[in-house]
Parts: C-alpha cells; sequence; structure tokens
C-alpha cells in the first residue's frame, strides 16, 4: 500500500485486520514522515524506539485476531499529557527535564488498546494561547498556507502541534485538550477534525492540570468517524479522577448512521458577531443548507449571555490556572532558579516561577492572583461563577426546547500569520475563542469540522455543539455535515 | 479598574514571581486592560443566582477512608531538583 501515513484510523485498522499492511509499517512510515518534518516544530520529543515495539506488540494482538479498534495506529500525544519516562513538560521551561514516573489515565487506555506513541506534541505553554506561540519548543506551524503566499501560518492552539501533526499526515490522529477552545480552533484552522467531550467523558488524571472545571481531553483526526473510534478509547469513568463520570460508555463508531431527519439544529442569534468576515457567515449559511438539505428541521436560538463568556472564561480559567501552577515552585520536580547567596525559600520560589513560565503564563496567574485576592473574590470570580451558571442556562433552555444540536462557526477567521498578533494585546488573541469558550464554560460536548476553504485556499470549519453524554448524536449530525460538505482538501507539502 | 503599579508589585509578590521594578508599569497597564474586559460582567443581572460549583449535576463519588498508595519514595523523589537522604531539599526557611 502507498501513503500509509495518509490513511484514516478506520482505513488502517481494516487494512491491517484483513493482512494488507501492518503497524511496523504504518509507524516506520510515519516515523519517517516526522523525520522530514522538522520545519512544521510539530513533534518536540520523538519516541522511535517505543513506537518501533509498541507496533511490534500490536501486530502479534491483530495476527492473533480480536484486537481492539485502535490497536495498532500510530498517534501523537500532545505534550500536556504525562507519559511515563517521556519528557512531559507542557511546552514549559518550568518541567523541563521532568519524566513522569506514571501515565496519565487516557494514554494508558489508549496504550492497552494497543495504540502506538510516535512522540509528545508541540502547543502553547500550559495550555494557554491560541496560537502555539507560547511554546518554549517555539512555533508549531500550519501545514497549510495562503495561495501564492509563503507566509508561516499558526496551526491554532493551544493543540497546534496535534493540528499540524495530523494535518500533515505525520500520524493516523492526535490527542488534545481543550479549556476553551484548545481542540476546536486549531483543527479548524487545519481543516481536521477535532472534538471536546462532555466534560467528565475522559479522565483528567496525569494531564497538567490548567484549569480543572474546564479542561477535558479529546481526540484529533483526519475525520468524524475516526473521532467516534478514538474518543470510545478514550472515555470512560476513572477513580482517580473525581469529576469523571460514572456512566456508560457507548460504541461511538455505531451512532454515525449519516440519518438526521427529524434532528432539530439550532442557530444562535448571538454568534452572528458584529464585523463577523463575509466568508466565515457564508460558510455557516452553506452549513445550515447541508443540514436542512439532509433532513434536519432548523431553528433560530438566542443564548442571550453569550457575550459574557469571554469575560468570565478571563476570570475562571486564570483562577483555577493561579491555584493550579501553584505546585510549580522548584521543589519536587522542574526548574529550579540559581540562588544567590543568602536567598531564602520566597526567593526560590520567586525566581524559580519567574524565569520558569514564559509572560502569557505569567500573566495569567496573575490575574488569577488578584481575582482570588481578599477583598476581590466576591466581585470578580463568585460574580464570573454566578455568569457561567446563566450560560449553562442558556444552552439547558434551548436543549429543553427540543434542540438537538447547535450549528456556528468554529473560528471567527482562517488561519492567520504567526507574530502577527505580536503586538495586539492580550484580549485580541483571547478573542479567537469567542465561539468555542460557551461550550467549555456550559461542559457540554463540541465538534469542529472542516467544511470549507476561503479565497486564499485555506480550510474553514464549523462548530457543533451537542446535548451533555449524547457525543453519539453529536457525532452523527457532524458526519452528515461531513458528507454533505465533502472537504478532501490537503496542504501542498512544502516541509 | 485602574492597577497602579503598587498593586502590580503586590499581586506578583502573592503569585511568587519576581518581577523587576523597570517591568511594573507595563504589567499593570496590562492589567487593567484585562480587568477592564472582564468588568463587562457588571452588565450582568446575577440576583439570586447561585455561583456554579459543577458544571455536571452529579454528587463526587465517595471511597473508603483507607491507605491505597505508598512506599514509592523514590520514585517520589525521582524528579526533584535537589532530594538528600530521602527527603527534598531547599534553602533555610527559618532564621
Amino acid at each position: 500500500m502507498s501513503d500509509l501515513t495518509k490513511l484514516t484510523i478506520a482505513q488502517a485498522r481494516d487494512a491491517m485486520r484483513k493482512g494488507e499492511t501492518t503497524s511496523a509499517e504504518i509507524t516506520s512510515a510515519c516515523l519517517t514522515a516526522i523525520e522530514g518534518a522538522d520545519a512544521l516544530g510539530a513533534f518536540v520529543h520523538h519516541t522511535p524506539e517505543i513506537a518501533t515495539a509498541q507496533a511490534a506488540a500490536a501486530d502479534t494482538r491483530i495476527k492473533a485476531g480480536d484486537a481492539p479498534d485502535m490497536c495498532g495506529i500510530p498517534l501523537g500525544i500532545k505534550d500536556l499529557f504525562c507519559t511515563k519516562g517521556v519528557p512531559s513538560q507542557a511546552a514549559s521551561r518550568i518541567l523541563e527535564g521532568f519524566k513522569p514516573e506514571y501515565e496519565s489515565t487516557i494514554t494508558s487506555q489508549l496504550f492497552d488498546a494497543g495504540a502506538v506513541m510516535l512522540g509528545k506534541l508541540n502547543m502553547d505553554e500550559f495550555a494557554m494561547g491560541s496560537s502555539n506561540e507560547t511554546s518554549v519548543y517555539g512555533n508549531a506551524v500550519n501545514p497549510w498556507k495562503r495561495a501564492g503566499d509563503d507566509t508561516a501560518l499558526t496551526p491554532g492552539g493551544s493543540s497546534g502541534g496535534s493540528a499540524s501533526a495530523v494535518a500533515a499526515d505525520l500520524c493516523l490522529a492526535a490527542t488534545g485538550t481543550d479549556t476553551g477552545g484548545s481542540i476546536r480552533q486549531p483543527a479548524a484552522f487545519t481543516g481536521i477534525t477535532g472534538l471536546k467531550p462532555t466534560y467528565g467523558r475522559v479522565s483528567r488524571w496525569g494531564i497538567v492540570a490548567f484549569a480543572s472545571s474546564l479542561d477535558q481531553a479529546g481526540p484529533m483526526t483526519k475525520d468524524v468517524r475516526d473521532a467516534a473510534i478514538m474518543l470510545t478509547a478514550m472515555a470512560g469513568h476513572d477513580p482517580l479522577d473525581s469529576t469523571s463520570a460514572d456512566i456508560p460508555v457507548p460504541d461511538f463508531e455505531a451512532a454515525l448512521t449519516g440519518d438526521i431527519r427529524g434532528k432539530t439544529i439550532g442557530i444562535p442569534k448571538e454568534y452572528r458577531m458584529e464585523g463577523m468576515p463575509a466568508e466565515i457567515e457564508k460558510l455557516w449559511e452553506d452549513g445550515t443548507a447541508m443540514l436542512k438539505d439532509a433532513g434536519a428541521k432548523i431553528v433560530d436560538i438566542s443564548l442571550p449571555h453569550t457575550k459574557y463568556a469571554l469575560p468570565a472564561y478571563y476570570v475562571i480559567a486564570p483562577a483555577e490556572a493561579s491555584s493550579n501552577l501553584a505546585r510549580y515552585d522548584g521543589v519536587r520536580f522542574g526548574h529550579r532558579a540559581k540562588l544567590a547567596h543568602g536567598d531564602g525559600i520566597t526567593e526560590m520560589y520567586e525566581k524559580t516561577r519567574a524565569e520558569g513560565f514564559g509572560p502569557e503564563v505569567q500573566r495569567r496567574v496573575m490575574v488569577g492572583t488578584y481575582v482570588l485576592s481578599a477583598g476581590f473574590y466576591d466581585a470578580y470570580y463568585n460574580r464570573a461563577r454566578r455568569v457561567r451558571a446563566l450560560i449553562k442556562q442558556d444552552f439547558d433552555r434551548v436543549f429543553a426546547d427540543g434542540v438537538d444540536a447547535i450549528l456556528t462557526p468554529a473560528t471567527p477567521s482562517a488561519a492567520f500569520g504567526l507574530g502577527e498578533m505580536t503586538n495586539a494585546d492580550p484580549i485580541q488573541m483571547y478573542l479567537n475563542d469567542v465561539f468555542t469558550v460557551t461550550v467549555n464554560l456550559a461542559g457540554l460536548p463540541g465538534i469542529a469540522v472542516p467544511t470549507g476553504q476561503n479565497a486564499q485556499g485555506l480550510p474553514m470549519g464549523l462548530q457543533l455543539i451537542g446535548r451533555p453524554w449524547e457525543e453519539g448524536d453529536l457525532l452523527n449530525v457532524a458526519y452528515s455535515l461531513e458528507q454533505s460538505a465533502g472537504f478532501v482538501a490537503k496542504p501542498a507539502k512544502w516541509w | 479598574m485602574s492597577i497602579d503599579t503598587e498593586t502590580a508589585r503586590r499581586v506578583a509578590k502573592l503569585a511568587r514571581i519576581k518581577v523587576e521594578d523597570d517591568a511594573l508599569p507595563a504589567l499593570a497597564s496590562e492589567f487593567s486592560a484585562i480587568l477592564g474586559f472582564i468588568e463587562q460582567l457588571n452588565e450582568v443581572d446575577v440576583e439570586g443566582v447561585e455561583p456554579m460549583t459543577s458544571v455536571t449535576p452529579q454528587r463526587l463519588k465517595r471511597r473508603a477512608d483507607v491507605v491505597t498508595d505508598g512506599n514509592q519514595q523514590a520514585a517520589v523523589l525521582k524528579n526533584a531538583p535537589d532530594a538528600r537522604e530521602g527527603f527534598f531539599a531547599v534553602p533555610k526557611v527559618v532564621e
């Protein structure tokens, strides 16, 4: 078989089961592709020995029959996941040299199912960013370029390395994490599929924490079927994560019938932002028409507190981050600053954290510290949690009214140039998450699906938001949208 | 709300992040911009709304209060920047 790296998970699974190829062959093809793709900055720690050994073990299982769906599938793993004995540093200087003594629940589950780890993927430092420009490793780069323009573009963030690697066919799929849009925005920027599950669907144990009430991991894949297959392997209750839900995990792939007749799709008027580019508006209208043609009922809905989602997020996420990142103190793991004569423990903390955290992480930790500090806790943090409750009620109301899924743009624009936002104030960068952040605040499942290209040839995606715990239904609507959109474009190889 | 350099200094201290004096004015103005953005939340009527504590309506699971793990001193200390005689080592804490 040719072009083994271009296979989807489903295609590779079926081909391996038929004996047409082996995990060893696909893994080796991916490792070769990775070696030639340094310019993308996607893989930041390479684990070819682990991959080769896992592929050999997977081939033995496949030969013996009854191997799980993910058996032998080569993956990239976001650097936020702790992987035993392999550097796991959340793209931060403060975790330089850190090699966990344990394996995250999600990577354990994937490896138990026979998946193969090719290496660790670039990301924004501690998952704080929307362009992968805050990484200690340097930028990840989008494999897509504007037609006739050599400008290097961002793959989005924070899961920028994951998005770049999947779009460039360096791996069959990748893990991502999503606190405010970090799976869906990079997926939309690179023409791939990215799913953030319902809060509690997958375990957070062993994933470096950013904002614990919002963080959720998910699959980043070449199509919707692969997202369903990979989510099935990632999901499930974990006694080590008290917020993971103890409910059965269905076979999500089995939900993909493509039949959405009679489903009700909501179009929220508040997502029609002022100054929205015409190409995004058209993409949204086209997607709405596709779902209608497939037999869904389209209804206009209102989510009145949408406007307040970003400001609420920028209180809650930094507050939780300031608490979660307090553990990086130079005592138990990672970087410790060189101390001057006479420095005590406070100087050790302050110098270590100043050296170890980049500017965006420092900014968010300090904003979080401020909103939690005495005298401001009620005015900022408690008010944001009240607004969060109202945002969730908006969704509860439309779902109670019979809406099955909500269609919105995934991002306010196509991918922008690396460095283009350097001089903008931080809030301009935060606006990237305007369509995705509501979903994290309400704990809902959301998926980005590529459905078109802009005038410059860049991919653009739409987002579908589902009812809690009904990822199967959501994936099926996404599958229908994917079929209608027929997005098959691939970036031209320049790296 | 506008944040002055003294407040920026105090927040940096609380967060245990060393910020040099000459970087404080820029930091203060960044804080002011972000807090200005956040202050939109004051437009929302939150009267009678309980602050969200859990996004999914589930009770946290309980387990028996027993030791389930341990005897991993070497693994626990493995990544420490400075470990001695089975302990984490830090600069002098008490004068």
